[in-house]
């Protein structure tokens, strides 16, 4: 591989990682927060990048589709957490494991029936079509380099958040100790529903960003969200440091797997994460 | 309560004992039954949907030449699984007694089928699975496929791409069946023309991260790439091209199905691409522009590939039962009538190998304006080599 390939490569990895870190972190997130298990969390995903194709569709604008995407997904997660993921705070994760693959079922009918089962595309938006020139003949998205920069900010935005807020600070207290913030007299439900919605909309606003680079198909929430198990189970459950660390190794293993052993490509992910849980069985960064 | 049941059970027997005693040899004035095994619901749902309405329209338009019998369909869902279609097939096979099954839609599903329909009564028309298997080593008197081997649209492009003057190739699919089969077909006749494929590349399916792949055939920078990907993954990987610069740079040549339904989605991205395919939209003869303004009137949207393929289904039962006055009660002569008939098809008028698969024309497309525009016909009345078929 010649310097060139590698740092290619090595972008290649970086991106798709730092694209997997935005999906994980609102999984970890709500599992650290409330020890809710949401395995529709990819659905989320999906429902994002259907929402972003639909009002680039009928606005014409990637900006306001994504920004009226968010809201959407927001008042998801309320809607959710407040009618369905509330009941299973008491209950096992079986139970939470249960009702979340249901969701899955439900929001698969659900994409089916409002928009179909083809194969849809979203037109990168113009403001960031251009590339810039790497070899004679390779060229990187601008598009793609603002994603990478984009995740990069929502991680330096929830690291500020959680360690420098008032509502990180609810946040880290109610992962550690929930019956003694509920004593200082913190309404826990109201932090719930909140964290809960933030989940979701991280994973909606990935979909969307990620919308314009791939294609919108039915079943693309399952995908991903494997890839985020994983990321999250290398980095430790919970985590919001080892889901960057996480997403970052998983990327990199993944594409550089692709070019060097491509018949163990397939795998390369799941060994990575095998041979951290036999070092750190709680992962990297437990909490 | 309890007497109600009692009722209800009485008369339950006692229909289900009517129903043992009915003869189960079927009579010339019995409807024929059509059992239909496609995917309703789930990543092909539109497939089979499009492939049912084909079929449908067909036997309704031609109506008139069953000799007075009329058809029964009994549609099951496959779901696209392979796992549930042994259970369907013999339950058509066994419980409805289904004088065709048409299905499926999925080469994994197909298999399952066969195993369980080879060599018995019911006759099996495939109007999609393109595994080679299906019409080469599995094939059977009774299995016959109106669609494609997956061999079919590949080949030919072995050629279109030697006379454009490609010397070195990169092949590149999803590492599974009908993918391998798409790249061993495309590479058989490129390089027995003297062409060298220097790369191929096998993607983990359904992976649909193609980065790492494309910066690496970029640093290789061959004459062009071939590839078989279809469905969300073909939208995927023809956007990457073009998003990483490898289009206009590297030509891109695919079996048809990269821009079979995808183009919308795709956008600009496909622009200028080249495929073979034994069928394009735009094919311009009269067959297939009545075709298709017929089916848009039925079913308020355009036609497509799969909706061909179900309607030259339909044709081909409506032939063979016209050929024998309406009685199919037997199988031998149905067979040979099935595989002596020519269909008139939206694609051009095709008939049967000795494997039961399309002796049918290759086309070569190009995308134009987001329409897979024929340029050439690139291999007339393809006969796919039926390795392994001893029949």
């Amino acid at each position: 591989m010649t310097t060139t390939l590698f740092i290619v490569q090595l972008i290649n990895g970086l991106q798709y990682g730092l694209l997997l870190f935005l999906i994980a972190s609102g999984l970890t997130l709500v599992f650290g927060v409330m020890g809710i298990l949401n395995l529709a969390h990819g659905s989320m995903f999906m429902i994002g990048a259907y929402l972003a194709w639909y009002f680039v569709e009928h606005t014409g604008s990637f900006g306001v589709s994504a920004v009226v995407s968010a809201i959407i997904a927001l008042l998801l997660g309320i809607l959710i957490e407040r009618t369905l993921i509330r009941h299973l705070y008491r209950r096992n994760h079986l139970d939470q494991v249960l009702l979340t693959i249901g969701m899955i079922f439900v929001f698969n009918a659900l994409q089916s029936i409002l928009w179909g089962n083809d194969p849809l595309g979203v037109a990168v938006p113009e403001l960031l079509s251009s590339s810039i020139p790497l070899t004679d003949i390779l060229e990187y998205p601008v598009y793609r380099i603002f994603v990478a920069i984009f995740c990069v900010f929502i991680a330096i935005v929830m690291y500020y958040t959680i360690n420098k807020t008032r509502l990180g600070m609810l946040i880290r207290a109610g992962e550690s100790n929930r019956e003694m913030v509920e004593c200082l007299g913190i309404d826990i439900s109201r932090l719930y529903t909140v964290v809960f919605a933030i989940g979701v909309m991280l994973a909606a606003v990935a979909g969307v960003i990620a919308a314009p680079m791939t294609s919108i198909v039915p079943g693309m929430g399952e995908h991903i969200l494997i890839a985020c198990f994983v990321v999250v189970v290398i980095g430790g459950m919970g985590s919001i440091k080892g889901a960057f660390i996480g997403a970052l190794l998983v990327g990199l293993v993944d594409t550089f797997a692709s070019v060097l052993v491509p018949q163990l490509s397939s795998m390369m992910i799941y060994i990575l994460m095998a041979f951290i849980l036999l070092l750190k069985p709680q992962g990297l960064f437990s909490s | 309560m309890k007497k109600n049941n009692k009722i209800i059970n009485t008369i339950l027997a006692g229909v289900t004992t009517l129903t043992l005693c009915t003869p189960a040899t079927a009579t010339e004035t019995d409807p024929i039954k059509v059992g239909v095994m496609l995917p309703f619901s789930g990543v092909y749902g539109g497939l089979g949907e499009a492939t049912r309405n084909g079929l449908k329209m067909a036997l309704k338009e031609h109506a008139a030449d069953l000799e007075g019998r009329t058809i029964e369909f009994i549609e099951m869902d496959t779901e696209a699984r392979p796992d549930r279609a042994p259970e369907i097939a013999s339950s058509l096979l066994n419980k409805s007694h289904a004088d065709f099954i048409v299905g499926p839609v999925h080469s994994g599903v197909a298999m399952g089928m066969i195993k369980v329909l080879k060599d018995k009564d019911s006759i099996m028309i495939i109007p999609n699975a393109g595994a080679n298997a299906a019409t080469g080593p599995l094939c059977a008197p009774n299995i016959f496929r109106t669609s494609f081997s997956a061999w079919q649209p590949s080949y030919p492009m072995g050629k279109v791409a030697l006379d454009a003057g490609y010397k070195k190739v990169v092949t590149m699919s999803w590492n599974y069946g009908f993918g391998k089969e798409s790249l061993e077909a495309f590479e058989e006749s490129f390089t027995a023309g003297g062409g060298d494929v220097v790369k191929k590349i096998l993607v983990p399916f359904p992976k649909t991260e193609f980065q790492a792949y494309l910066s690496e055939i970029a640093s290789i920078k061959p004459d062009a790439v071939f590839v078989f990907f279809a469905g969300g993954g073909a939208v995927k990987f023809v956007k990457d091209y073009d998003a990483l610069g490898l289009k206009g740079k590297i030509p891109l040549l695919g079996s048809g199905f990269l821009t079979e339904g995808t183009l919308e989605a795709q956008g600009q991205a496909a622009e200028g691409i080249l495929t073979t395919l034994h069928y394009a939209d735009s094919l311009n003869n009269p067959t297939n522009n009545s075709f298709r303004q017929r089916y848009a009137e039925n079913f308020g949207k355009p036609s497509d590939l799969y909706a061909v393929q179900g309607y030259d289904t339909g044709l081909m039962i409506a032939n063979a039962v016209k050929s024998l006055q309406g009685d199919i009660s037997d199988r031998k002569a149905l067979i040979s009538a099935l595989e002596n008939t020519t269909i008139n098809s939206p694609r051009g008028d095709f008939t049967f190998s000795k494997a039961h698969n399309p002796i049918q024309n290759i086309y070569l497309r190009e995308v134009v304006y987001g329409e897979n525009e024929v340029i050439q016909l690139a291999a007339p009345a393809l006969e796919d080599p039926a390795r392994g078929c001893k029949m």
